[in-house]
């Protein structure tokens, strides 16, 4: 039988499976019957439910305009599946080709996804993690609970954190006139992502919007009453602050573990694949049938170097899922690579934050157009003199320039397109924290060429 | 009924809270946040909005017959 037939008899009558159904997962199940696929579709996810849509989350459903179930992800067309859901995959077995799950059962298929995404990194002390009133927000039950939370009037809220999650979360609290104290490791909130010259506009806003904001400082200890009810918070420069509210917001663990005896290239900053979402192997060889797509894919982008990049945005999982679907049915030569540039959004005190290509990837940044204490401006970030990242502040419609610039190589810096060029229009250093810092509150992750680097940047703990 | 809206590509024009006010609404001055599960009763203005908007960034649900995943999982 040649390629061209066995093709046609997998789309026709084959067998997929997607582990982790979010994001991610849906919309390559619906790219999968869009394309043609009429096999058996199964997916497999942990959570109870119907898909739901996460960046909602820390903004409508915190403020109680949304209600945390009620962010169920819009279909774009049926997927005649088989859901398998509230029972974990625990296990992938390349050589039989099947999935395990933890309830002992065993899920054949001819081609796989990995969706598995993200979960949020708990408090480390465990019995502090358990006290009455700490919080992480990844599921809606999470969500759920700290709307109550907050609803109910506390005193203080605490956020442990001030990467994107966190700011959100104080912003809101603030909007609803709660007492906020923010702490973090980083000299600034948003530092991991986007540098020191961003965070000291972050810390800004944070302050003019009453929020206690406390930078360089670590959280030693969450303290409970006699009913278990956290209360207070110690900080490693010897003070504290009372608080009925806890959030740790310290960034997210990608859901690998049940891949680790999977013999594929699997570590911290999640599944190793090529930029048509095929999962490596430990080798680094890449497998024909394992695909990767969502927060817990790591991808080489070739406008970077080839560098393998980790992302936890929302427009980056569907396109993956698009193009991870579409490369499961096609033969080599018609396949796709994921090319696209990562974007990013976040709200936060009024403002709403954008960006395109990878910040992190930088030595300079810019503001290169309108004003920054107003709050209405673009950054520009270029490493080795062009153009390879761009930020707005409530200055979106600007962005698809900055696309075109990073998509080109232009040269760092641009010049201004509009007649509101900034005064002081200097490039600085870019100025990020090292990577154990990185780790928290970054949402993107430019983690080097080699799978196995990843063992040399192992995130440590906050504590 | 269900939405969701592609806030990477949204330039937050506002067009969609001009036509259906209820279920999306400006955040200072250009960020959108909106309902993602509302009320069908706001099907029709909901479209117009979806169908209003230059970006083409807001997507409601295709479905007509559900294929809903099942509560728990069938062993
Ligand atoms: C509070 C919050 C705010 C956000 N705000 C923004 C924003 O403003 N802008 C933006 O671009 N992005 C934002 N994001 C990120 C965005 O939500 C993610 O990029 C997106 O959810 C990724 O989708 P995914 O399907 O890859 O992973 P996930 O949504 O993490 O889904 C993975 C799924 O797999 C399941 N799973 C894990 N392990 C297993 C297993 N072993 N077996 C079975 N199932 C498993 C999980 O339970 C989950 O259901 C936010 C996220 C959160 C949590
Ligand atoms: S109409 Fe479209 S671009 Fe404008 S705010 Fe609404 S979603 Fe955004």
């Amino acid at each position: 039988m040649s390629t061209a037939d066995t093709l046609q008899g997998f789309k026709r009558d084959g067998r997929v499976v997607i582990v982790g159904a979010s994001l991610a997962g849906l919309r390559a199940a619906e790219a999968l019957r869009d394309e043609g696929f009429t096999g058996k579709l199964t997916m497999i996810g942990d959570e109870l439910g119907e898909p739901y849509d996460r960046p909602p989350l820390s903004k409508q459903v915190l403020t109680g305009w949304v209600p945390a179930d009620g962010t169920t992800l819009p279909r774009r067309r049926d997927i005649d599946a088989e859901w398998l859901l509230g029972v974990p995959a625990d296990g992938l077995d390349l050589a039989n080709n099947h999935v395990r799950l933890a309830d002992g059962r065993t899920i054949p298929f001819d081609r796989m996804l990995i969706s598995t995404g993200v979960r949020a990194r708990p408090w480390p002390v465990e019995a502090e993690a358990a006290l009455d009133g700490v919080f992480v927000v990844r599921t809606r039950e999470d969500a759920a609970g700290l709307q109550r939370a907050v609803a109910a009037g506390p005193s203080r809220v605490l956020i442990i954190g001030a990467g994107f999650t966190g700011s959100e979360i104080a912003s809101v609290c603030r909007e609803r006139d709660i007492p906020v104290t923010v702490a973090e490791l980083a000299p600034s909130p948003l530092v991991g992502g986007l540098g020191a010259m961003i965070g000291e506009i972050a810390a800004d806003m944070q302050r003019a919007h009453g929020v206690d904001l406390r930078c360089g400082v670590k959280v030693t200890q969450l303290e409970g009453d006699a009913q278990g009810r956290v209360r207070r918070a110690h900080f490693s420069d010897g003070s504290a602050v009372d608080a009925d509210v806890v959030v740790v917001a310290l960034g997210g663990i990608r859901n690998t573990e049940w891949l680790r005896d999977s013999g594929l290239a699997v570590g911290v900053w999640g599944v190793a694949c090529d930029a048509g979402c095929r999962a490596f192997d430990l080798n680094g060889l890449v497998t024909d049938d394992i695909f990767v797509a969502g927060d817990v894919a790591r991808s080489p982008n070739p406008m970077y170097e080839y560098r393998f990049i980790s992302l936890e945005h929302w427009a980056n999982a569907v396109e993956q899922a698009e193009i991870a679907a579409h490369n499961m049915v096609s033969a080599q030569a018609d396949r796709w690579p994921h090319l696209s540039i990562p974007t990013f959004w976040s709200i936060q005190f009024g403002v709403n934050i954008k960006s395109v290509g990878v910040p992190t990837y930088a030595d300079e940044v810019v503001v290169t157009q309108g004003s920054v204490a107003d709050h209405r401006f673009v950054a520009a970030y270029g490493y080795h003199g062009r153009v390879t990242a761009a930020v707005s502040f409530n200055n979106a419609k600007w962005l698809d320039h900055y696309r075109r610039l990073i998509e080109t190589a232009a040269p760092f810096p641009p010049p201004c397109p509009t007649p509101d060029q900034p005064l002081d229009a200097k490039p600085v250093p870019v100025d990020f924290p090292g990577p154990t810092l990185l780790a928290q509150g970054a949402t993107v992750v430019v983690t080097g060429h080699d799978p196995g680097e990843r063992r040399v940047t192992a995130m440590r703990q906050h504590r | 009924m269900r939405v969701v809206v592609d806030l990477s590509r949204c330039q937050g024009y506002a067009q969609c809270a001009f036509l259906a006010p209820d279920a999306f609404r400006m955040h200072g001055e250009e960020a959108l946040m909106y309902a993602s599960n509302p009320d069908d009763a706001q099907r029709q203005q909901v479209l117009r909005a979806a169908a209003a908007c230059p970006l083409q960034a807001i997507l409601v649900d295709q479905l007509k017959g559900r294929d809903a995943p099942v509560g728990t999982s069938p062993s």
